[in-house]
């Protein structure tokens, strides 16, 4: 008996996984259909990059910061154990610029952005207001998802671009004003060793981490049920599907740009 | 004559419940049918069928002659544009102002710019009572009254050719009550629409009604012009006027 319930619940549990893959796999294709056909709604756009762009600003550069000044501490602390300490300047700026930078970035914006998206979608849900679009013949997809997923692809790269300069000068910061490196020569060890590549592929990340972030907020958002719990409920499965997937499209983008 | 709305054999479920169990119902042209039954029914599963946000499991929903169960994309959207919606909440878009709400449907929906959008929310407050100054109030700071008359002006904004009312008096006191149903009323009359509502207060029903319907146990068990509510032959129908807990229709309650 013990065996076929636990059978039973591996069966549900995989059979759950199918239902969900796929409606978000149909969601996502009626989301890109929506983003690539018009009615385009400009005004919209311009709002959601304000909202997710310019308001995620002093978190996301507070974030970069004062990752950028631990990770200089950190890597010449680890490389003094093999006196490799010049190094410093060179890590940093390929770490950041790689890895550090879209991935804080983007995960801060999952935190504030992605939980705004589906609070405010799923709120509209729960309150008829997507209902009330339909029946003024506006598809929710194209004027509540296509904006938010074109603004957070375009905006993420921008934040991630900041949030690159502004990890480096904070480790430039450490470097200098705490390690006692020259100014110039850790900015000439920055530039020496850091490749269009390492900027470009950070930015190409932050492109999709955006389309995930995005995507999670309003598909969590969309199928809220049950009034102020379920859009709760939507706001926490947003930030934590949006997190793990970025990080695992993290790993898979990582493979494709650097692997030999 | 071709009805305006045709239902026949609406049925629609929710796993194991069946909510809608073969509907079949007529609205002629200009007319006004309300729909009446006690809560939990799927009064609103119905309407919801009817303007594509719910889809029925069978049966055939007809507006102008035409099919439109399953209709997607621009002939969805068409039919759409002939309808005009006041939801029970009013639904009314918390993001926007008040005649942002009240023109979406011209802006959005009939790609009208939004300065004679704006021209005509102003006109279309007027119609339902409310003045200038309310048009740039968000939602959020109106009154339960206020709301339900915005959002009214939204939907007969475009001038639908049909109207459809979910408890339009649900949450209002009595006099702010009879005042939307006089509104109701007038604009129904003054569009020359046709118009579904669904309530469970009897005396919104009498108001707004040219002929009223009872939906019980997901079928119509009664339909006839308003005058007959009163001597419609039907317990179920005589128990609900009159507001009874004794009679055929037995609601779930928990007994101490």
């Amino acid at each position: 008996m013990f065996v076929i319930t636990f059978l039973a619940t591996i069966g549900r549990t995989f059979l759950n996984f199918l239902r969900v893959s796929g409606r978000l796999a149909m969601f996502a294709g009626r989301a890109m259909d929506a983003v690539i056909r018009p009615p385009f709604y400009p005004r919209l756009i311009l709002k959601q990059m304000a909202s997710i762009g310019y308001y995620s600003l002093p978190v996301v550069g507070l974030t970069a910061l004062f990752t950028g000044m631990v990770l200089a501490l950190q890597i010449f602390l680890g490389s003094a154990r093999f006196n490799a300490e010049s190094a410093v300047a060179s890590i940093v700026v390929i770490g950041i610029t790689r890895e550090i930078g879209p991935v804080i970035a983007s995960l801060m914006v999952a935190g504030r952005v992605g939980a705004a998206i589906a609070a405010e979608i799923g709120t509209m849900r729960v309150t008829e207001q997507i209902d009330a679009l339909t029946t003024l013949a506006t598809n929710p997809f194209r004027y509540l998802v296509a904006p938010r997923l074109i603004a957070a692809v375009l905006t993420l790269p921008i934040l991630v671009l900041i949030a690159d300069i502004v990890g480096v000068f904070g480790a430039y910061t450490v470097g200098v004003v705490k390690l006692g490196f020259s100014p110039v020569a850790y900015i000439q060890n920055s530039l020496d060793f850091l490749q269009v590549m390492d900027v470009v592929s950070g930015l190409a990340k932050a492109a999709v981490f955006g389309f995930i972030i995005a995507l999670m907020g309003c598909y969590h958002g969309y199928y809220s049920r049950g009034g102020a719990q379920g859009v709760g409920k939507a706001t926490t499965n947003a930030v934590v599907s949006a997190s793990i997937l970025l990080l695992s499209a993290d790993y898979v983008l990582t493979e494709l740009f650097f692997a030999q | 004559m071709t009805p305006k709305i045709k239902l026949s054999g609406v049925r629609k479920s929710f796993g194991q419940k069946m909510v809608l169990d073969g509907v079949d119902l007529e609205i002629a042209p200009g007319q006004s049918v309300v729909v009446i039954g006690g809560s939990g029914v799927g009064k609103s599963v119905l309407l919801k069928c009817i303007l594509g946000l719910v889809t029925p499991d069978e049966g055939s929903i007809e507006v102008d002659g035409v099919e439109v169960t399953g209709l997607r994309g621009g002939a969805r959207s068409e039919v759409l544009r002939k309808f005009g919606m006041l939801f029970q909440s009013a639904a009314l878009f918390d993001s926007l102002t008040v005649w942002e709400n009240v023109a979406f449907g011209l802006i959005e929906g009939a790609g009208m710019a939004r300065g004679p959008a704006h021209t005509k929310a102003i006109e279309t407050l007027a119609r339902v009572g409310l003045a200038e100054d309310v048009a740039e109030l968000d939602p959020a700071e109106l009154s339960g009254g206020m709301k339900k008359r915005v959002g009214l002006a939204r939907a007969i904004a475009t001038t639908p050719e049909i109207l459809f009312f979910d408890e339009p008096t649900t949450g209002l006191d009595p006099i702010m009550g009879d005042v939307i149903n006089d509104l109701i009323a007038k604009s129904v009359r003054e569009l020359g629409a046709t118009a579904l509502s669904i309530t469970h207060d009897l005396a919104s029903a009498r108001k707004i009604a040219d002929r009223i319907a009872m939906l019980h146990d997901g079928r119509i068990i009664w339909q006839g012009p308003v005058a007959d509510v009163d001597h419609s032959g039907n317990d179920h129908v005589d128990q609900f006027i009159h507001g009874r807990a004794d009679g055929p229709i037995q609601m779930q309650v928990l007994k101490p």
